[in-house]
């Protein structure tokens, strides 16, 4: 793209968020409110409800790595099994109460994710490109295979967690609420270190790693603290949804590629990478369509994911954001107002 | 590690392993050429792959409930994917060319998820495989090789060699290598590069649908398998690079000697972890070598 155009779009998309700025914070109260509130007003889908904030727990945090930084992990799927798998071995073998136990176990979730991500990054993330993308597929598969082959987590037949103590259905609230507070704590920290030089740093490593190293950019410590960030609550939401369901299983819960690991690519780019909001456009709207037509689908819904996904990659690479964003730009243009 | 001890005190178990590797490479190694071709000279990474071997194997299963020797099938069941993969350039590929490549290995994944539950929903998630109908060589020193996998490590074999034939010597193979050299200039010399990338892709479905008859033949196929072969053609092209026929063939044979060995000694069930792992221990150890050469390939 000619340079000039780059930075005026950037200019101009800059000019908008900040005046719709006070509108948004309305629309945030507003949002949070209802969100509150919802156990109450529509008890019967507080558990899809809550995997709605998990969702977009899920494209947030792929999109630190895949859109702000350039690096398109398939393998992210990792940090939420080994958080999954971490509370369930605490909470088994701990034998603490069900509460102190749960958020032991949360802790140490996060704690083990980030301690992957400080190993695995400094080799993961000297991958470039698609070597990066495969090599992490892989690296997804390959947990999931060695967790169902290992016994000390119960290999293929999974783990039990332990009986919520609560009234029936007050289960659900807990859950929905320990999912809403940590998605909420995902965007909030994101939104502030996308502010900060963080956010910039990550920025200049997706538009030319080589170039940002040269200016003197510590590129891989940014990589891995970027990744740090993904595990830190990719673990507590494995942890917490865990629970949610009672029972790990290596590959269709913990280490689920072929699910949650999809998905979360498919809902950052169809909300539009590198924006803050359009992952969790992207995750409402994944998951709301899917909620209501995949059950009609019956045994297509994987075949229709598989075209979304093809239709995605090639159609709309930037995403709905990206789309409003072109919009605005043309619109702007089309009044001859000019950009400041 | 008892098994290890079982591997020093029995040589020829040692050589059974080498061998059953060696010939389940071959295999390995056609649909890793076809990845090959396809990055070369379309500039794409088909993640697809392993499916068109898959459904090449439904094609071979499928003819000979037919009544069809699986021998014959496998030539039919490769001009059948030649047609779908002329289809899928048509329908899907072409939008992928002179792309970035990440937007070719998500779509081309799409495309793996797509043709593997249509394939599921066609003819079942069960494990099938065909019995061809041949018996065991017994060589000396104890050695028991099936017959069929003999005949199809030599269809692997000459399958290669007429492709590397092909693409030296015939004017469209000809075309294919120029394209790939450099598209541009081809097409200022009159090449219809659309059409030779149209070849190009259908040759790769054929070639797969070759390899997946011939693992109907030897081993089962069911619908999920497409995966790890399309990790196997990766790692093999990775090692191999996207240069000629022997270097992936040599990859091809040493991937199969190892994942037998690894099967042996770790135990079946961790077989594809080590496969998986081995994709990631391949990249990044290439990486470091790069690195200490101070040369990034993109």
């Amino acid at each position: 793209m000619n340079p000039k155009l780059r930075a005026r779009r950037r200019l101009a998309s800059d000019v908008s968020i900040t005046s719709a700025a006070p509108l948004s914070g309305l629309a945030l109260c507003a949002g949070g409110l209802g969100v509150a509130m919802l156990p109450w007003l529509f008890a019967s889908i507080t558990t899809q409800a809550t995997f709605l904030w998990l969702m977009v727990l899920f494209a947030l945090t792929w999109d630190v790595t895949g859109g702000q930084m350039g690096y398109n992990s398939f393998g992210n799927i990792v940090f939420f099994g080994v958080g999954a798998y971490v509370c369930a071995i605490a909470q088994r073998d701990l034998g603490l109460g069900y509460f102190p136990g749960l958020a032991t176990g949360t802790g140490l979730a996060a704690l083990a994710a980030v301690g992957m991500a400080l190993v695995l990054g400094p080799a993961m993330l000297a991958l470039r490109g698609h070597y990066f993308a495969i090599g992490t597929l892989g690296l997804g598969i390959a947990f999931a295979d060695a967790a169902a082959g290992w016994d000390f987590i119960g290999a293929g037949s999974g783990m039990a967690l332990p009986l919520f103590p609560g009234a029936p259905g007050s289960r659900q609230h807990f859950f929905y609420y320990a999912m809403f507070v940590l998605a909420t704590a995902t965007l909030l920290t994101l939104r502030w270190l996308y502010a900060r030089p963080f956010g910039l740093a990550l920025n200049a490593i997706r538009d030319d790693e080589d170039k940002a190293e040269a200016l003197g950019l510590h590129t891989t410590r940014y990589k891995i603290l970027a990744w740090c960030v993904c595990a830190l609550f990719l673990g507590p939401a494995g942890a917490l949804t865990g629970n949610l369901v009672g029972f790990i299983d290596p590959r269709d819960l913990a280490f689920s590629g072929a699910t949650f690991g999809v998905w979360m690519v498919v809902m950052a780019i169809l909300g539009g990478k590198g924006t803050l909001w359009g992952p969790v456009i992207g995750a409402a709207i994944f998951h709301l369509t899917q909620e209501l037509f995949w059950t009609y689908l019956l045994n297509w819904q994987r075949v229709a994911l598989g075209v979304l996904i093809m239709v995605i990659a090639v159609m709309f690479p930037t995403g709905i954001m990206g789309w409003l964003r072109q919009r605005g730009a043309r619109r702007s243009s089309a009044a001859g107002s000019p950009v400041p | 590690m008892t098994d290890l001890a079982v591997l020093f005190q029995t040589p020829e178990l040692n050589l059974q392993l080498v061998v059953d590797g060696l010939l389940a490479g071959a295999i390995f190694a056609l649909a890793a050429y076809g990845m090959a071709l396809v990055w070369g000279v379309m500039n794409l990474i088909n993640v697809a792959q392993g499916e068109l071997v898959m459904l090449g194997g439904y094609v071979v299963i499928w003819l000979a409930g037919q009544g069809v020797h699986p021998l014959l099938a496998v030539p039919v069941a490769a001009a059948a994917m030649a047609l779908l993969g002329w289809v899928l350039y048509r329908l899907v590929m072409f939008r992928l060319i002179d792309r970035d490549l990440f937007v070719s290995v998500l779509a081309t994944f799409g495309l793996s998820i797509v043709l593997q539950q249509l394939a599921n929903q066609a003819f079942g998630a069960n494990v099938r495989a065909i019995d061809a109908g041949m018996g065991s060589v017994f060589l000396p020193g104890g050695l028991v090789v099936p017959q069929v996998k003999l005949v199809a490590f030599a269809a692997a074999l000459v399958l290669g060699a007429v492709l590397m034939l092909f693409l030296r010597h015939a004017r469209l193979g000809q075309a294919i290598r120029a394209t790939a050299q450099n598209a541009r200039a081809a097409r200022v010399l009159g090449v219809d590069t659309d059409r030779v990338y149209a070849a190009t892709f259908a040759l790769n479905a054929a070639i797969c649908g070759a390899a997946g008859g011939l693992v109907a033949m030897t081993w089962v196929i069911h619908p999920y398998l497409g995966l790890p072969y399309t990790v196997r053609a990766f790692m093999i092209v990775v090692v191999a690079g996207l240069g000629s026929m022997l270097p992936v063939l040599f990859a091809g044979g040493g991937l199969g000697i190892a994942e037998n060995y690894a099967g042996f000694l770790l135990g079946t069930e961790y077989q594809t972890a080590f496969l998986y792992g081995l994709l990631v221990v391949i990249l990044v150890s290439r990486n470091l070598l790069l690195r200490r050469r101070r040369s990034y390939l993109k």
